[in-house]
């Protein structure tokens, strides 16, 4: 650690005793992350404490092993924190077995992926049924519902195409309409922009921006500072803390701060 | 995640990934046509046994003149004196003595040149009674029998082989004709029905003569009262041992033996003589069954390899399933449908093969196979089972993969 970095900001400072009373999507108290391989211990995050409100959109930023991917993983309901406690639409997530993950992550998460992670052997719009598989949907209810997400993404003309017949702003666009056919409470985006191209990362960032704008809780992890600035508010992750919440001027501060800090914090 | 979900997601997944799918199935199919195969040839070795039996009758007694001792102490092997007489046969065919014998035919064989025009033919020579046709169940194709009469007034008459007619008079009717043995001229009344191609040789090539013609006019001699076998019908299948047991202590009685392991003849039922033949076929059928069972398992070994390397191939697909909601049962559940549907097909396809190399064979080596539905069916089944027991390691492994190591994986 340098002089110049700064210490950890309480995110929920600027909500604090004034929040709304309604509950939050996510609520992180101290939350921590220590990977164990062997002997050696790695700490990913450490006494992370937020809240996302419902109808947020939230960007989390950092440079690449900052603990943002970790963080990811832990909103997403992937991977459980090793401390403090972790609130997702008022369930205690650390109380659930791994089915119950798997239904919190099918009916409150919808995922979308650097890779896109769609099957090259389904067509686009049973790629978007996935979830709603999981669901126990009825199929004729599945086939509604992805034409309808797909349609919302602007492909409902392109549903029985295959992934590798579509570019791949395309691509995430499927991606993301697999997201929203289950209706989740968040759409997490991690990293959603890294494989594309200038133009289909606008499209991207603008399709997700309307997903907000319906009042869907859109939360987008990033490195990339201008795909960040899309958000309406900031969190920035470093050495597994978070150092600064809405704030352009710490951000830019933070980005300056960059180059001091080579050394990554975890995974 | 319903079972048609699931059974349409794991048909996907075999449909995608062809060539694996392929590959996989073809451990199986070897595996089950093998065993298939097997199993047919062992049940076609085992009806050719069963219909020997039955062409020989299954209640048929063939008693043989066995060892003998003579006056000065020396001990015969089987067969080098005949100990049986006409005497015998008359005794075991005595009313009253033996109830569950239903019929008793002695036999006289000498090999014998019969002479019709300028065709020469060897054959068995065989004297016997009229009775002979009954023990034997054996049926005449043409013409009649040698009878009572013909017994009683030593005639010159024969009843030929259907080969033995075929080699001496060919094509033409040989009922009427005659034929020479011995410079005595016998007139053909009689031709037998051929036995299936199966049966040894001697059975459609033999003449048969009445017994006093054989013995008084034809050979004679010091062979005049013994005979090279009886054949003892018992009364139905159910009474052959109680019949064996008639016949033995009769035999033992009349010859004058205390101990029935100095018994100088020998009684063979149809069943045990052709049992030693079933047993070699037994054999076989064990040591093929083994080769088809390690080819099975190698089968399944197989499955359990291509499908690791399924799991690890699809590590990440495993992780967005579980990233998207799939629990852990629901995605081994998968994986096990996966396999039981390689299994299946390498199981149908493993029995068509089966089936394939069933009608071939036979035209190939002469052998029989026979294939039971019931039998293929059991296939399938094996298959089905055998590629559940070698997925569920595989499937189990994909069931536990962290989501987001699964997704991680590039």
């Amino acid at each position: 650690m340098t002089a110049t970095v700064q210490p950890p900001v309480d995110v929920q400072a600027p909500y604090g005793p004034s929040a709304p009373p309604a509950l939050p999507v996510i609520e992180l108290v101290d939350v921590g992350k220590v990977y164990r391989s062997g002997s050696l211990e790695v700490t990913a995050l450490s006494d992370v404490s937020l809240r996302i409100e419902e109808g947020e959109f939230v960007a989390v930023t950092g440079p690449s092993g900052s603990g943002k991917s970790t963080l990811m993983h832990i909103l997403g309901c992937l991977d459980v924190p090793t401390a403090g406690v972790f609130r997702l639409a008022g369930h205690d997530v650390q109380a659930l077995d791994e089915d119950q993950l798997a239904d919190v992550r099918n009916a409150f998460i919808g995922f979308v992926f650097q890779q896109f992670n769609l099957l090259a052997y389904l067509p686009a719009w049973r790629n978007v049924e996935l979830p709603l598989i999981y669901a126990s949907v009825r199929p004729a209810e599945r086939r509604r519902r992805s034409l309808a997400a797909l349609a919302t993404v602007g492909l409902a003309d392109r549903a029985e195409h295959k992934p590798g017949e579509l570019s791949g702003g395309q691509q995430q666009r499927v991606a993301i309409a697999r997201a929203l056919v289950t209706e989740p409470g968040m759409i997490l985006a991690d990293e959603p922009t890294g494989n594309l191209d200038s133009v289909s990362s606008a499209d991207v960032l603008e399709l997700l921006y309307e997903l907000h704008r319906d009042g869907r809780t859109v939360v987008l992890i990033t490195h990339e500072p201008d795909v960040a600035r899309r958000a309406e508010r900031l969190i920035q992750i470093r050495d597994g803390r978070v150092w600064a919440v809405g704030d352009e001027e710490a951000e830019r501060q933070a980005d300056a701060d960059t180059a001091d800090i080579d050394q990554p914090a975890g995974a | 995640m319903n079972w048609r979900d699931t059974f349409r997601t794991a048909r996907d997944a075999v449909r995608t990934h062809r060539l694996r799918s392929a590959l996989t199935m073809l451990g199986i199919l070897i595996g089950i046509s093998a065993v298939v195969l097997t199993v047919g040839l062992g049940e076609g070795a085992k009806a050719k046994v069963q219909d020997d039996i039955n062409s020989l009758g299954t209640n048929l007694l063939v008693i043989s003149p066995g060892s003998s001792t003579d006056s000065s102490g020396v001990r015969g092997g089987f067969g080098s004196a005949s100990t049986l007489t006409r005497q015998d046969a008359t005794a075991l065919a005595t009313p009253g003595v033996a109830p569950d014998i239903q019929t008793v035919a002695a036999v006289s064989t000498t090999s014998a040149e019969l002479v019709h025009g300028t065709t020469n033919w060897r054959t068995t020579l065989t004297g016997t009674s009229p009775n002979w046709q009954v023990a034997r169940s054996r049926q005449v194709a043409s013409g009649r029998f040698i009878t009572s009469a013909n017994e009683a007034d030593a005639a010159a008459v024969v009843v030929l082989g259907p080969d033995t007619a075929q080699q001496l008079f060919g094509t033409t009717d040989a009922v009427g004709q005659t034929v020479t043995y011995n410079g005595v001229t016998l007139q053909v009344v009689g031709v037998l029905d051929a036995l299936s191609s199966s049966e040894a040789a001697s059975n459609n090539d033999l003449a048969i003569v009445p017994t006093s013609t054989y013995a008084q006019r034809l050979v004679g001699g010091a062979t005049r009262e013994t005979v090279s076998s009886i054949y003892v019908k018992a009364t139905s299948s159910h009474t052959l041992s109680a019949a064996y047991q008639e016949a033995n202590a009769l035999l033992l009685n009349t010859h004058g033996i205390a101990t029935a392991a100095n018994a100088d003849f020998s009684i063979a039922t149809a069943q045990s003589v052709l049992s030693t033949a079933s047993s070699v076929d037994d054999t076989l059928t064990v040591m093929l069954g083994g080769i088809a069972v390690i080819s099975l398992l190698v089968g399944g070994i197989g499955v359990m390899n291509i499908m690791l390397v399924s799991v690890t191939e699809r590590i990440r697909e495993i992780g967005l399933r579980k990233a998207l909601g799939g629990r852990p049962r629901v995605i081994r559940r998968q994986f096990l449908v996966e396999a039981s549907m390689l299994g299946l097909a390498g199981g149908v396809l493993g029995v068509g093969l089966g089936l394939a190399v069933a009608l071939i064979l036979p035209t190939v080596s002469g052998s029989r196979v026979i294939i039971s539905i019931p039998a293929a069916l059991a296939a399938i089944a094996v298959a089905i089972v055998i590629a559940l027991g070698f997925g569920v390691y595989p499937a189990s492994r994909a069931a536990r993969l962290a989501p987001i190591d699964a997704l991680r994986n590039e």
